[in-house]
C-alpha cells in the first residue's frame, strides 16, 4: 500500500532534485509515445534540445518567445507573493499592447528615444490601471481578485478585437482600401521599433533585457526593502501584518499596481519588439498571460527562477514549431509539450508530499 | 489483568530530534491516568501515536494485551481510542448531532441519507448518562468553547471509545466547568473506561487522576499513584531540579501615573455581533492588571481595540495622556503599546517567515533596521541572533521559519520582541499557554520585572492562578462587559469563576 504523507520537513536538495526527476521521467514517457508512434526518440529528443537551444538561429527564435513569457510570469510572481491572485496578466499585457501602441503611433518618427520611452511608460499605465481594478475591488469590497481579473482578461480580448476588427479605431489602418476590406493595425513608425543588441550572432531583444530588469528590481524589491517585507508579512498572515499596524489596502494596490505594470510592459513590448503593429489575434492567440501563471508557480515565484523558466518553455515551444512536419504531426509535438509540462508540475507535488510505502505490510506481519 | 493500554519501549525520532526515546506507559482499565510533562517531554508525541497519526520508529502497542499496529487515526477509533484535542475538530456551521456521527463509517454516519432524529435521541441519552447534555440540535458555533469539548467527548463517547485521551482539557474551562469535566471523567473510569489525561497543571493531576506518568526529554521519569505525590513533588519530577513553590509574592513598590485609559468602549466582534459593551478601565504605571473570564467573552476584542487591530464602534483608549487613533495599529505600537496576542503563531508572528523577520516584525520601520526603504539585513539578523541567545529559544536560527519552533520557544520570541520595544503598557493574552513550567517561571518573572520598570501590564488569562499570582488588581469580564473589579488579595478563586461563569459575588 502507498500513501502521500506530508512532508515533516524540505530538505533543500529536494528543490533540484525534484524537478530534475521530473524531467527525467518526463523524457522516459516521451521515449514510451515515440515508440509507439513509430519515431525514433533519440532523434526526437537531439532535434528538440538543437531546434530549441542549439544554434544561434534557434537561440534568437527562443529570446523572442521568451521575453512575453518573463513579463508574464513576473507579472504572476510578484502578485502571488503576496497571495494577490491576479490572474489578469492576459489581459494586462492587451491593455500595455493597447496603449503602448497608441504611444507609438501618435509619436510619429520624431525620435526613437522618445517613442520607446514613451511606449514604455504607456504600457505600464495601461497594465497598471487595468490591474487597479480588481485592486480596489479587493482592497475595499473585499471581491475575489481571481474571478474579477480574469473576467477582465475576456473584457479586454474583446476591447482589442474591437479596436481592429469592428470599428475605425485610431489603431486600425484604413490608408488603402485593401486595408478597409482586411482589417489589420497600423504600422508602427520605424521610431517605435525597439532597438536590438547584437552579440556576436546573437540578436537580443530590447525587451528581453528590460525583462530581465524587471526581474532584479523585483527581486531586490522583495528581498530587500521594507516595501517587501511586508509584502511578504501579508502574504504569510494578514492577521500578523494587522498586529504589525502594517497598511494591508495601500500594499494590495501597490502589488496588484506593480503586477499589471509588469505584464503591460510586456505588451508594449509585444508592439515595439516584434509585431510593430496592434496584432489582436496573434496576441489572443498566444496566450502569454496564463502561460505566464504556470511559469511563475515552477519558479516558486523567484524572479531569477521565472527567466529562467521562461527561457526554457520558450525553447520548447520553438522545438515544437520545428518539429512538426508530415511525419510528425502536430499533435504529437502538442503531447510532448504536455507531458513535460506536467511531470515537472506533478513532481512539485514531491517537494511537499511523500510517498510512505509498506505500512499495511508491517501490519499484516505483526497480525500473524 | 491485562492492562487497557501498554507501550513498550515506543520511540519516535523526527529530523533532529528524537521526541519519544523508549518511552513505557500502561494504563489500566477504570482509571484515570494523568500524563504529565513540561513542552516537548513527548507527550503530544505519544497521543499521536496511540491515536495512529503517527507511526512509532520502534517499539510496541499493546491494547487489552493483544499487540495492535495502526496505519491510520480510522485503525485506532475502530479499536476504541478516542482523542478530544486542544484544539477542537469540529465543523462550526454542522449541528451538534452532525458533528457526532462526521467520520462514523460503522453506523449512522456511513448510511447516504442521515437520519438525524435516531442520532439525536442517541446523543441526548448520552448526555444525559455522562452528565454532559448538549442540545444535539444547537450549531457548533453557537456552542461555548466548554460545550464544544462536550461534543468531543460526546463524539468519542458515540463512537464507544473505551479510552479516551484529552489533551490539556480544562485550558478553555471555568473552575467550575472544570470540576464538572472531572466529575464527568470519574463516571467514565467507574464504568470501566480508561481516561488518559494530559496536562501539566499540578493541582488539576492531583484533583482527578488515579495515578500519574511524567515524561521528561522524551523519556518516562516515573509512574505512581497520584496519591503519594505532592505538586511540588511531581513539578520536580517534570523538569529534573528543584522548583521554586509558585506563590503570590505581595509587590510594595509604588505605582505610577495612569498610563492607560479605556473609556467606555463599545466594540463589535469577527461575527459582527457585540462583543464589548461599554468598557472601562484605568491602568497605572507599575502596574499588573489581571483580566479574568471565560475565553469568548470580549477579553480578545479588548486587547484588540487597545492595540489598534480592531476599530470600536465608540469609546476611546488614551495612553500617556495622548488620545489614540481608533483602529489604527501603527498609532498603538507608536505610541508604545506592545502586545503578545493570544494566537501566537498566526498573530504573533508571520509563520512561514524566518525569525529574524520575525524578531523586527514592529520595529522594521525605525531607523535601527531600515535605511531608507531598504533593510538592513544584517543588523536585523544580529538583532535575531541576540534575541535567541537573550532568551535561550532553543533549536533557533536567524533563518529558521518561525513555524517550526514550539509553543514555548515561539512565545519566548514574541515576548522578546514586545519587551525589547521599550513598552509603557504592555498587553499579554494567555502568555504561558502551553509552556512547561520552566518557562512559566522565566514569563512571570519577566511580567513582573517590566512592571517594577514602570510599564502598565494588562495581563489577560483564563489561568486564575497565573492571575492571581500575578496581578495587583483583577477585572473579571463576562458577556463583553466588566463585572467586577477585586484587590487581588480579597478575591478567592471560587469568588472569581462564578463571576467569569456570570453569577453575583456574595
Amino acid at each position: 500500500m502507498i500513501r502521500i504523507e506530508r512532508r515533516l520537513e524540505q530538505p533543500r536538495w529536494l528543490d533540484v532534485a525534484v524537478p530534475f526527476g521530473s524531467i527525467v521521467v518526463a523524457f522516459v514517457v516521451m521515449t514510451l509515445v515515440l515508440l509507439a508512434t513509430g519515431h525514433a526518440p533519440g532523434h526526437t529528443f537531439w532535434r528538440l534540445i538543437v531546434t530549441g537551444f542549439g544554434s544561434t538561429f534557434a537561440l534568437n527564435a527562443t529570446f523572442v518567445s521568451a521575453t512575453p513569457l518573463i513579463f508574464t510570469g513576473l507579472c504572476a510572481a510578484a502578485a502571488f507573493r503576496m497571495r494577490l491572485f491576479n490572474i489578469g496578466g492576459e489581459g494586462q499585457l492587451y491593455m500595455g499592447a493597447i496603449l503602448g501602441a497608441a504611444a507609438g503611433i501618435a509619436l510619429g518618427d520624431r525620435s526613437s528615444w522618445l517613442s520607446v520611452s514613451a511606449m514604455i511608460l504607456a504600457g505600464i499605465v495601461g497594465g497598471a490601471a487595468l490591474a487597479l481594478i480588481p485592486g480596489v475591488l479587493r482592497a475595499y469590497l473585499n471581491t475575489n481578485e481571481i474571478i474579477t481579473s480574469l473576467m477582465l482578461n475576456y473584457i479586454v480580448a474583446l476591447v482589442i478585437d474591437y479596436l481592429i476588427f469592428d470599428s475605425l479605431s485610431y489603431w486600425r489602418d484604413t490608408s488603402t482600401p485593401s486595408a478597409k476590406v482586411f482589417p489589420q493595425g497600423k504600422v508602427l513608425p520605424d521610431a517605435a521599433s525597439w532597438p536590438v543588441l547584437h552579440i556576436g550572432g546573437l540578436v537580443v531583444p530590447f525587451g528581453l533585457l528590460v525583462g530581465i530588469a524587471v526581474a532584479v528590481f523585483v527581486w531586490a524589491l522583495y528581498a530587500r526593502t521594507r516595501f517587501g517585507f511586508e509584502v511578504q508579512v501579508i502574504g504569510d498572515s494578514p492577521r500578523a501584518a494587522n498586529y504589525a499596524g502594517m497598511r494591508t489596502r495601500r500594499k494590495i494596490l501597490a502589488v496588484m499596481a506593480l503586477s499589471g505594470a509588469i505584464a503591460g510592459l510586456g505588451g508594449a513590448s509585444q508592439d515595439g519588439d516584434f509585431r510593430h503593429t496592434l496584432d489582436p489575434r496573434g496576441l489572443t492567440a498566444a496566450g502569454y498571460g496564463y502561460a505566464g501563471i504556470v511559469i511563475a508557480a515552477l519558479a516558486r515565484y523567484n524572479p531569477f527562477s521565472v527567466c529562467l523558466i521562461a527561457f526554457l518553455l520558450g525553447g520548447l515551444q520553438n522545438a515544437g514549431y520545428a518539429l512538426q512536419g508530415v511525419d510528425f504531426p502536430s499533435g504529437l509535438v502538442g503531447v510532448l509539450q504536455g507531458l513535460i509540462l506536467f511531470c515537472v508540475l506533478g513532481g512539485e507535488l514531491l517537494v511537499r508530499y511523500r510517498f510512505a510505502f509498506d505500512r499495511r505490510s508491517r501490519r499484516a506481519e505483526a497480525a500473524a | 489483568m491485562a492492562a487497557a493500554v501498554e507501550l513498550r519501549n515506543i520511540t519516535k525520532r523526527f529530523p533532529g530530534v528524537v521526541a519519544n526515546d523508549g518511552v513505557d506507559f500502561e494504563a489500566a482499565e477504570g482509571e484515570v491516568h494523568a500524563l504529565l510533562g513540561e513542552n516537548g517531554a513527548g507527550k503530544s508525541t505519544l497521543s499521536n501515536i496511540l491515536t495512529g497519526l503517527y507511526h512509532p520508529d520502534d517499539g510496541q502497542i499493546l491494547l487489552y494485551g493483544e499487540q495492535r499496529v495502526f496505519g491510520s487515526p480510522r485503525d485506532a477509533l475502530d479499536a476504541g481510542i478516542g482523542m478530544v484535542h486542544q484544539h477542537f475538530r469540529l465543523v462550526p456551521p454542522f449541528t451538534v448531532a452532525e458533528n457526532v456521527i462526521l467520520g462514523d463509517h460503522r453506523g449512522e454516519g456511513k448510511k447516504f441519507v442521515v437520519h438525524p432524529r435516531h442520532i439525536e435521541r442517541r446523543v441526548a441519552e448520552l448526555g444525559e448518562r455522562y452528565r454532559i447534555a448538549v442540545d444535539p440540535r444547537a450549531r457548533v458555533w453557537q456552542l461555548s468553547l466548554g460545550e464544544q469539548q462536550r461534543v468531543e467527548i460526546l463524539k468519542s463517547l458515540y463512537r464507544e471509545a473505551r479510552i479516551l485521551i484529552l489533551d490539556e482539557p480544562t485550558a478553555v474551562l471555568t473552575p467550575q466547568e472544570a470540576e464538572s469535566l472531572f466529575e464527568t471523567l470519574r463516571v467514565m473510569a467507574e464504568e470501566g473506561r480508561t481516561v488518559i489525561f494530559i496536562s501539566h497543571k499540578l493541582n488539576e493531576v492531583a484533583a482527578v487522576s488515579d495515578r500519574v506518568t511524567v515524561l521528561r526529554g522524551g523519556r518516562t521519569v516515573a509512574t505512581m499513584a497520584t496519591a503519594q505525590t505532592t505538586p511540588h513533588s511531581l513539578a520536580s519530577l517534570m523538569v529534573g531540579r528543584e522548583v521554586a513553590e509558585v506563590g503570590w509574592i505581595s509587590r510594595e513598590e509604588w505605582l505610577g501615573d495612569t498610563v492607560l485609559t479605556v473609556s467606555n468602549v463599545s466594540a463589535l466582534g469577527d461575527r459582527g455581533s457585540p462583543a464589548l459593551r461599554d468598557v472601562s478601565l484605568t491602568l497605572r504605571s507599575g502596574e499588573i492588571l489581571g483580566l479574568a473570564g471565560v475565553a469568548g467573552n470580549g477579553q480578545r476584542e479588548l486587547a484588540e481595540v487597545v492595540t489598534g487591530m480592531r476599530t470600536p464602534t465608540q469609546g476611546s483608549v488614551t495612553v500617556d495622556g495622548k488620545r489614540l487613533r481608533p483602529g489604527d495599529a501603527r498609532a498603538a505600537i507608536s505610541a508604545h503599546v506592545s502586545h503578545v496576542p493570544e494566537d501566537r503563531l498566526h498573530t504573533g508572528v508571520a509563520p512561514s517567515l524566518s525569525i529574524a523577520s520575525n524578531s523586527v516584525l514592529k520595529a522594521y520601520r525605525g531607523s535601527r533596521f531600515a535605511w531608507g526603504p531598504l533593510l538592513r539585513l544584517r543588523a536585523i539578523r544580529a538583532h535575531a541572533a541576540q534575541l535567541i541567545r537573550h532568551y535561550d529559544v532553543r533549536g533557533g536560527t536567524p533563518e529558521l521559519p518561525a513555524r517550526r519552533l514550539s509553543g514555548g520557544n515561539l512565545q519566548k520570541i514574541v515576548l522578546g520582541r514586545e519587551f525589547d520595544g521599550q513598552p509603557r503598557v504592555l498587553v499579554v493574552a494567555s502568555p504561558t499557554r502551553g509552556l512547561d513550567v520552566a518557562a512559566i517561571e522565566t514569563v512571570h518573572a519577566q511580567l513582573r520585572k517590566a512592571a517594577s520598570g514602570g510599564v502598565g501590564v494588562l495581563l489577560i488569562s483564563e489561568d486564575l492562578d497565573e492571575i492571581l499570582a500575578l496581578a495587583d488588581r483583577i477585572d473579571v469580564m463576562y458577556e463583553g462587559e466588566i463585572v467586577a473589579e477585586l484587590e487581588t488579595g480579597a478575591a478567592t478563586v471560587e469568588e472569581i469563576g462564578l463571576l467569569m461563569a456570570g453569577g453575583t459575588a456574595e
